[in-house]
């Protein structure tokens, strides 16, 4: 059986050529979702950069696969309930989830200054077991139909989660019930240090989709105007009441698995390098430049506007206090706390508190010259 | 009123929060067509229609997955278990997310479901047909793990536990299912929509099977009948007063009720068919040596279930605790 190639829109500037943009997406979308990739990458630019500080703890960093959550997103509508693996981490964002939050959880903050409501967002908790919030996404959009709304659902994951069970059950639900759920797999061909060779016997993702009796698409993950159009086509699908769809986007971990994880461990590091070229940042600006629909200055306050949003979300995150005993309790329960709760807190309550450690002081704001973003991703970066 | 086995009262009960609230749900294999293996859905499905009667793959995770998702969008969904043994594949939707998405999103988003699972041996089934996982929920914080033991409680606790916030593990003692009748009212016992507090209340509280006053004998589900079988041939044989308490609550477990018992009778037996190594019995004998060990004449039994996997059935009389059993480790606990 022959791969089939990953469709994409966007070339690299030389031998893969420009394919046309949607004719939904007009230069205001195409800037839109350009903005949303520059707070991607700035998030989790900085993120990294606190972890290092150590003002927040383990970070899974996505550098590079900014396209298939901002894509993905960019086609869903707002009443369209997303669920985010911890490779999506921040996507929250997009929809007017506090930066801060997402800091405060990789802070290791519970209770408000680290969880948040998911119904406020239409977005799922972040989900840390590997591909057991896929039967969720299918449940959403199960209810949804039952109830007769047109919401659909869509689910993040990598290649790492389609070898457990929940991947399974979450797709044959889906495909039973036709349900209108997208599953998004980032094939970016890590996980920690195991290939995707190790993974799964089959060339890709997409054909797994034939088991299920439902549309298998590969998509070049590195293009987010791909991301986007197998997505919207998918939801469209979807909503007619043609059931599931899964989509493949092949790409590659440019970065570690994590802050905490080191890849030369187990991988070439020349090998990553043959990918960089396709990142989706600075593809997307050289795709908008050659289109005139992006330049120095337009590009520049984007990037500066990033910068000051994830600054503001940094000082928000500086401004939260270490919560208190008690949100480990908070909730547990949505009915009366059992008894066993008062006996923990007065226990808990009753021993001196080790004080968090002291993070090193914020930086200072961005200003207008401190708009570089890492040299892979300057606006510049054309490489055939 | 009627009298009806536990199986009809999980039934009307099912017909009553149907037709109450029509977010209700039930998910399951077999549940729709056939009413479930036991029954207990009979008449759903041609009432309440295909689409919130739900026959489902053979999928224990995606059952409770889905129902997850479900239950974000707002429906109350109602989960049935085949059977005991088959609940394992479902353990992780379960713990990792069914008990921990109210904590996870401040509150406001709990897993609302109830998960039903016939459990405990009795009944002559195959392999994996006949376990008691309780003490496994009753462990993992998030989740309130109950047992009703007659009819009336079944119906009650099961109503109580579809209009509760919080996700359920509702064990259904299937070896009697079908032991006895008993009268239920028609009256509805709670609101369901406003059901919070007393649910809370009616799901948390054990009930006195027996009166007694030389022995307390914890038990639950199947164990209750048998206990107090083994207390009236001890009462006739030689006086012997035992007292049975119904825990019906696994988690929280009542432990006004389990220390006051065991206070005001000075001496305490626990029995359950699950393994004893930190089975239901520990707790409860904890609890007690614990709060009111100057109340005890003697320590805390148990009669309980071997540490080993349920035997195949033609064993299962030697494994399950019988009245012979109970009676033996209560003249054990009166003799120290």
């Amino acid at each position: 059986m022959s791969v089939q190639e990953p469709h994409r829109i966007i070339g690299d500037g030389g031998d893969l050529p420009d394919y046309p943009v949607p004719d939904e997406l007009g230069e205001k979308d195409l800037l839109e979702l350009y903005r949303w990739l520059v707070i991607l990458r700035t998030f989790d630019e900085r993120a990294v950069m606190l972890q290092r500080q150590g003002r927040v703890g383990t970070y899974p960093m996505y550098w590079g696969e900014e396209g298939t959550a901002a894509g993905a997103l960019f086609a869903c509508e707002d009443s369209d309930w997303v669920f985010p693996s911890y490779r999506q981490n921040s996507v929250g964002i997009l929809r007017g989830l506090p930066i801060a939050t997402v800091l405060g959880w990789v802070r290791g903050y519970g209770g408000p200054a680290g969880f948040y409501n998911p119904r406020d967002y239409r977005l799922g908790p972040i989900c840390v077991p590997i591909s057991t919030h896929l039967p969720h996404a299918t449940g959403v959009a199960w209810a949804a139909k039952i109830r007769g709304d047109r919401t659909a659902s869509l689910a993040w994951f990598g290649d790492g989660a389609t070898s457990e069970g929940d991947f399974h059950e979450g797709l044959n639900f889906a495909s039973v019930f036709r349900t209108a759920t997208v599953f998004f797999c980032t094939n970016n061909q890590w996980a920690i240090s195991t290939p995707v060779t190790r993974q799964m016997a089959t060339k890709t993702v997409a054909e797994k989709a034939a088991a299920y009796g439902i549309p298998g698409v590969r998509i070049d993950g590195f293009d987010p105007l791909a991301c986007y159009k197998a997505t919207k086509e998918a939801l469209d699908r979807g909503r007619e009441g043609a059931g599931p769809t899964l989509i493949e986007a092949f790409t590659y971990r440019i970065k570690a698995h994590g802050t905490a994880d080191d890849p030369s461990l187990y991988r070439d590091e020349a090998e990553t390098q043959k990918w960089l070229h396709l990142e989706p940042v600075g593809r997307m600006a050289s795709f908008l430049r050659r289109l005139s629909i992006l330049d120095d200055d337009k590009d520049n306050e984007l990037r500066l506007e990033a910068k000051e949003m994830i600054a503001e979300g940094i000082r928000g995150l500086e401004s939260l206090e270490q919560p208190g005993p008690e949100v480990m309790f908070d909730h547990v329960y949505a009915s009366a706390n059992p008894w066993t709760f008062t006996e923990g807190l007065e226990e808990v309550n009753s021993v001196a508190r080790k004080p968090e450690p002291t993070p090193p002081q914020p930086p200072s704001p961005p200003s207008a010259g401190d708009v570089e973003l890492t040299p892979e991703s300057s606006s510049s970066t054309e490489e055939g | 009123m009627a009298e009806l086995t536990m199986v009809e009262a999980l039934n009307k009960a099912l017909h009553e929060a149907f037709s109450a609230d029509d977010r209700v749900v039930l998910l399951g294999e077999d549940v729709a067509q056939t009413g479930g293996v036991f029954r207990v859905s009979a008449g759903l499905l041609k009432e309440f229609g295909g689409e919130r009667v739900i026959d489902t793959p053979l999928s224990e995770s995606g059952i409770v997955g889905t129902a997850v998702g479900m239950s974000l969008y707002g429906m109350l969904p109602v989960v049935e278990i085949q059977f005991d043994g088959f609940v394992y594949p479902a353990f992780e939707q379960i713990i990792v997310h069914v008990a921990r998405y109210g904590w996870r999103t401040g509150g406001e988003c709990p897993a609302n479901m109830v998960i039903r699972i016939p459990f405990g041996g009795g009944v002559r089934a195959p392999e994996l047909h006949s376990d008691s996982p309780e003490a496994l929920f009753a462990h993992s914080p998030g989740l309130k793990v109950v047992c009703p033991t007659t009819p009336s409680d079944a119906r009650t606790m099961l109503l109580a536990a579809i209009g509760h916030p919080d996700p359920v593990i509702f064990m259904e003692p299937k070896r009697i299912y079908r032991a006895g009748r008993e009268e239920v009212s028609d009256q509805m016992p709670i609101d369901l929509v406003s059901a919070n507090g007393e649910a809370s209340s009616i799901l948390s509280t054990a009930r006195l099977a027996r009166s007694g006053t030389d022995l307390a004998v914890f038990a639950y589900g199947a164990t209750v009948p048998l206990s107090v079988e083994a207390a009236e041939k001890m009462e006739a044989a030689n006086g012997t007063s035992v007292r049975v308490i119904d825990l019906r609550s696994l988690y929280p477990l009542d432990v006004e009720a389990i220390t006051s018992h065991a206070s005001e009778c000075g001496r305490a037996l626990v029995v359950h068919e699950a393994p004893r190594t930190a089975g239901i019995g520990a707790e409860v004998s904890s609890l007690i040596h614990e709060r009111v060990m100057l109340d005890l004449d003697a320590p805390v039994g148990r009669v309980t279930g071997f540490d080993v996997p349920f035997p195949q059935f033609a064993n299962e009389d030697d494994y399950l605790p019988s009245v012979e059993r109970i009676t033996r480790g209560a003249e054990k606990v009166l003799s120290f």
